[in-house]
């Protein structure tokens, strides 16, 4: 009655939709068991998706024919591109969604992918075989068999929700936790942490005096995620708005510290630093007189308001309270307030680079189960495990990504070689190359490879091709066209840039700092001419594309050589080539790190922590190299 | 796992010297040693004996004596490669030291790879990287100056300076990547004009230390002179008179093409580079005219110019010479050497000090090379102009060309950090540059892992070092 399954996914969330939808489209016969179908890809924390680095892992995801860029765009209420001001690698996309639409789009694509079967009811056991896994056991009852397992659980493993004294189990407010996984699993020998996170309060959009906050309105422009020009939000477009704290919201929250989770020692996990909760920012920063707030809508219509950088766990008297003193929040009536949450995680370095566990056979975690925080790192861990636990389940080889690839490459290889202390969240700078990580060129990176492997479509690899043609194609012009200064100083001085006194290559005004290819198109009408092939639904995108490296290409150039320089590294083997314990030359600290983590390179040796290069060095000395 | 076999290689220079010294080294370097070693108290074993000491003996292949030696005895961890370590110094006669070293090996030792004994000593803790290095420039210094420069690079201290520069550029790149990543939020940010002031400071103590390279490059290799002049003025006598007034160890380096000959002597600690120019002088003939313009392009290349005259000829050609030698001269040291002083006499150079106004950078000295006359006047001269002056802001000295690409990398990088921040380019633009700079920085002091880096330092090992 029940087929046998390539691959089941446990767990509804970014990543389990991802892995589910990915597995699913290579071909795998697949299952995707969630707790509640009502509530699939949903945002619990901000009604986001994007942002400096993460924007990037979207548009990785996108280009690898993944889904949540096409799902963000179709429920973008507000786009954005952060950065616009700094050097391309630096621009990050990044939309408010409506999150009920958000969900509603997952769901949609869920039930209309080939191959994907859904079910509602939890997991409470793996069927394990002589270490290697076979299916899975529900609450109903039900056994389900399969090639693979990919959990994707999310906060629900032993999730435990604080808000001031108040203990709630529970995966997010209002739903059930997940259980007995965590244990059978530890029993199998894996190594499990607790993390924290949380999430600030809900606020009605109707009690709130906008007039005394200060409105920023999104982007016009060509900017999304996907790669299709087509995919595009209907919705009616809504800002965010921003706002302070003051020295009387401080001193409010304060009173309450006595009853803080965080601070009385109920809390004793670690919560990511980059994201703190509000308490937390007034003691590291006890000197600052005001932290900035972001009010950001929840969707199209509503008028529930999320509340960011008010992340808080204290008594839900103390957040109403602190609340009523901030800036037109005096009146403010609230839907729920923030709390904390602690869960289960799995010491990441148990995976191998494909996200298969090192323990268990077939067994595959993506997502906030290894530790990371946010949508996009999840869904980037979803759609590389289910890719992985397609091709596992066909005997077909692996496919991972490399660090100077694709962000999505520096994010695994970073949980599997250095575990995490705190929730990971990605960040630009953890990236060796990130000029050649760009957003605008993701495709050209990925795509490709996803069209080999059968994710990415015919579609995608075509406007791929027409791009890259038509980019190349406008770089032979400008580098070959000369300008005569009578056509183009006007320009330029409008632009306070120094007026040509002979004619130059169209490439070397567009080099200019001060000049974008934009401005040049008018006056010289045989480039505009020449603009003209380019499809409309495309154009801004292409000429950009060109336009980067054109100006550019001296950084790109150079880190190019750099990241040749590294692949050597990344390219000297090193899998069962050593027994470290019997080196007695390198630290103890390394000799236990390198046993344990069993690095396949000595480039991924070399970022674990606790290895030092001198450990390296005598790693290198001794296979002779 | 670390390859622990007994290897063996004749330490010394090859050739014939006094005495030459064979190394062992490895697990069974004593035993094998007790194989081949006889001591005077025939029932004494080496295996017996303390570490760090010495032993009269003789090397016997059976019941023949090969020659009598002095073994010198050191223990693991205590020893040069962390092994157990055992040199024979026996006579310098290659004869000799084939003989010993062939009976080594078939008493269970194998010849060592280049760089096998630094390599171990690495393996085994004993050194860091630039500290194998610098090994390598010890052995193969050539002066005072040079060994000082290498044992104290040996000891850590050319990586201890570019490490403290590393890690003010590590602190530097954190803010600028965190202000990268966290630009979206009210996080405040390090002072630009002091990120200004550290990467100027940065840049001219790099600045100094990439030009210290050249004072190192005399250090080790010698100050480079030339010395030129028509053929038969006497140059190649001048030069045998030098080194024999000198009786420097002279080793023949022959140059890239056979009109220039090079010498490296020894004078007083400082190593000198003689350059041996082909004669300059007007000519159609096209090779000849070739191996002149090498000879010019020598003269670049010097310190201290030689311009050797005849004082046997008339004032008039000799004025033509100098002429014509000092349009080729930039900053260099000129020396006038009258030559065979004792032919032209006293009259002579009277009339040559009267012939020539000296400039700032120029000497002219009266010698007779063929008589070894007055050559301490003009040895004096050269010792005064070795400009071994240390750059300002760093009491140290790159010496090693791989030091020296790599920073002259970084500083290229650090400049482009500079120009950056007065154009205020983005700060991923200036991140980039950073992390090239600590990319290059790293490679010097081995905190960052280049398996070239390795297999450079470890092949450029004579055997036995």
């Amino acid at each position: 009655m029940l087929p046998f399954y390539d691959v089941i996914v446990v767990g509804g969330g970014h990543a389990g939709c991802e892995a589910a939808t990915a597995a699913a489209n290579l071909g795998s016969k697949t299952l995707l068991i969630t707790m509640d179908m009502g509530k699939y890809a949903q945002m619990s924390c901000n009604p986001a998706i994007g942002g400096i680095a993460k924007g990037q892992i979207v548009r990785e995801i996108d280009a690898l024919g993944g889904q949540t860029g096409i799902v963000a765009d179709m429920s973008s209420i507000q786009f954005r591109m952060l950065n616009r001001s700094k050097g391309p690698a630096m621009w990050s996309p990044r939309v408010q969604s409506d999150r009920f639409r958000f969900s509603e789009y997952w769901r949609n694509i869920l039930e209309n992918t080939d191959n994907l079967d859904l079910w509602q009811d939890a997991v409470i056991h793996l069927v394990i075989e002589d270490g290697v896994v076979k299916g899975v056991q529900t609450k109903i009852g039900v056994e389900f068999q399969s090639k693979t397992v990919i959990l994707t659980n999310g906060t629900f493993l032993n999730g435990l929700m604080h808000i001031g004294q108040a203990k709630m189990e529970g995966g997010r407010i209002g739903e059930s936790a997940a259980y007995f996984i965590s244990d059978q699993l530890r029993e199998a020998g894996f190594k499990t942490g607790r993390l924290k996170t949380g999430t600030p309060v809900r606020i009605d959009g109707r009690s709130i005096d906008f007039s005394k906050l200060t409105e920023q309105e999104g982007d016009e422009g060509h900017y999304k995620f996907s790669y299709f020009p087509e995919v595009r939000s209907k919705l009616k477009k809504r800002s965010c708005w921003i706002t302070y704290t003051s020295p009387d919201v401080h001193k409010a929250l304060e009173e309450g510290f006595e009853d803080s989770p965080m601070y009385d020692g109920t809390i004793q996990s670690t919560g990511p630093r980059y994201c703190p909760s509000i308490e937390s920012k007034l003691v590291t920063f006890a000197a600052k007189q005001q932290h900035q707030l972001f009010l950001e809508p929840e969707g199209e219509t509503t008028h529930e308001f999320y509340l960011n950088g008010f992340s808080s766990s204290l008594p839900w008297q103390v957040q109403y309270k602190a609340l009523r003193l901030i800036e037109g929040f005096e009146n403010a009536k609230i839907y729920r307030p923030g709390y904390a949450i602690e869960y289960d995680y799995f010491d990441p370095t148990q995976l191998y680079h494909t996200l298969e566990t090192k323990y268990i056979k077939n067994l595959y975690f993506g997502g906030q189960i290894n530790g990371t925080t946010g949508y996009e790192e999840a869904a980037a861990q979803g759609i590389m495990s289910g890719i992985n636990a397609h091709l596992k389940a066909h005997n077909k080889p692996e496919f991972t990504l490399g660090r100077n690839e694709a962000y999505i490459g520096v994010l695994i290889d970073d949980l599997v070689t250095k575990g995490v202390d705190e929730p990971y969240r990605m960040f630009t700078s953890r990236a060796e190359y990130r000029i050649l990580l760009r957003q605008d060129d993701a495709d050209v990176r990925l795509t490709p490879k996803a069209f080999q492997l059968g994710l990415a479509s015919k579609e995608r690899l075509d406007l791929l091709t027409e791009k890259i043609k038509l980019r190349d194609e406008i770089i032979e012009f400008v580098s070959n066209f000369s300008i005569k200064p009578q056509f183009i100083n006007e320009v330029l001085e409008a632009k306070n840039t120094s007026p040509l006194k002979q004619g130059v290559k169209l490439k070397d005004i567009i080099s200019r700092p001060q000049i974008s290819i934009f401005d040049v198109i008018e006056p010289v009408t045989p480039f505009k001419k020449m603009l003209q092939v380019i499809p409309e639904n495309r154009y801004e995108e292409i000429v950009e594309s060109a336009e980067i490296l054109i100006k550019y290409s001296g950084y790109i150039e150079r880190e190019k050589l750099m990241a040749e320089k590294f692949k050597r590294l990344e390219n000297i083997n090193i899998e069962d080539k050593f027994d470290y314990e019997s080196i007695h030359t390198i630290s103890t600290e390394a000799r236990q790190k390198l046993t344990r983590i069993k690095p396949q390179t000595i480039g991924q040796a070399s970022r674990i922590s606790g290895v030092n290069p001198s450990d390296i060095n005598v790693l290198l000395v001794m296979l002779g190299r | 796992m670390i390859d622990q076999s007994t290897i063996c290689a004749i330490a010394t220079s090859p050739g014939v010297g006094a005495i030459a010294t064979i190394r062992l080294s490895g697990e069974n370097a004593i035993e094998i040693a007790d194989r081949v070693f006889q001591s005077p108290a025939k029932d004494k074993r080496l295996a017996e004996q303390k570490a760090n000491t010495l032993h009269v003996g003789t090397i016997r292949e059976e019941a023949e004596i090969i020659d009598e030696v002095v073994v010198a005895l050191f223990r693991a961890p205590h020893s040069f490669t962390g092994e157990d370590v055992v040199e024979i110094t026996c006579h310098g006669a290659v004869y000799i030291q084939q003989r010993i070293l062939e009976l080594l090996l078939k008493s269970g030792a194998r010849m060592a790879r280049p760089g096998e004994f630094t390599q171990r000593a690495f393996l085994n803790g004993k050194m860091d990287l630039s500290q194998a290095e610098a090994v390598a420039d010890l052995i193969a210094s050539t002066n005072a100056a040079n060994h000082k420069m290498a044992l104290k690079q040996m000891r850590g201290g050319f990586s201890s300076e570019i490490k403290k520069l590393r890690d003010q550029l590590l602190h530097f790149i954190a803010m600028v990547e965190l202000e990268l990543d966290f630009s979206e939020e009210d996080v405040e940010f390090a002072d630009r004009k002091q990120l200004v002031e550290l990467t100027e400071k940065i840049e001219r103590l790099l600045n100094s230390l990439a030009s210290s390279f050249k004072l190192g490059n005399v250090l080790k290799n010698g100050v480079p002179v030339a010395i030129v002049g028509e053929t038969n003025v006497g140059k190649s006598t001048l030069l045998n008179a030098i080194l024999n007034e000198e009786k420097a160890i002279v080793s023949d380096i022959h140059g890239t093409t056979r009109d220039v000959i090079e010498d490296v002597v020894n004078i007083n600690g400082t190593a000198f580079r003689f350059f041996d120019t082909a004669g300059i002088r007007e000519t159609v003939d096209q090779i000849e005219t070739l191996g002149i313009e090498r000879s010019y392009s020598k003269l670049e290349q010097a310190d201290i110019v030689l311009l050797v005259t005849d004082l046997s000829n008339p004032i008039d050609l000799i004025r033509q010479r100098v002429e014509m030698i000092r349009k080729r001269i930039s900053d260099q040291k000129l020396i006038i050497v009258g030559n065979k002083a004792d032919i032209g006499g006293n009259e002579k150079i009277k009339e040559m000090l009267a012939a020539f106004i000296l400039g700032e950078n120029e000497d002219m000295v009266f010698i007779s090379a063929k008589k070894q006359q007055n050559l301490e006047s003009l040895i004096d001269l050269l010792k005064e102009n070795a400009n071994l002056q240390q750059p300002e802001g760093t009491d140290i000295i790159v010496s090693n060309l791989r030091h020296y690409e790599a920073l002259n990398n970084a500083h290229q990088a650090v400049i482009r950090v500079i120009d950056g921040l007065q154009n205020g380019i983005s700060g991923d633009f200036l991140a980039q540059d950073i992390r090239e700079c600590l990319h290059f920085l790293g490679e010097i002091t081995g905190e960052i892992s280049n398996d070239e880096v390795l297999g450079h330092i470890f092949k450029n090992f004579c055997i036995g070092k």
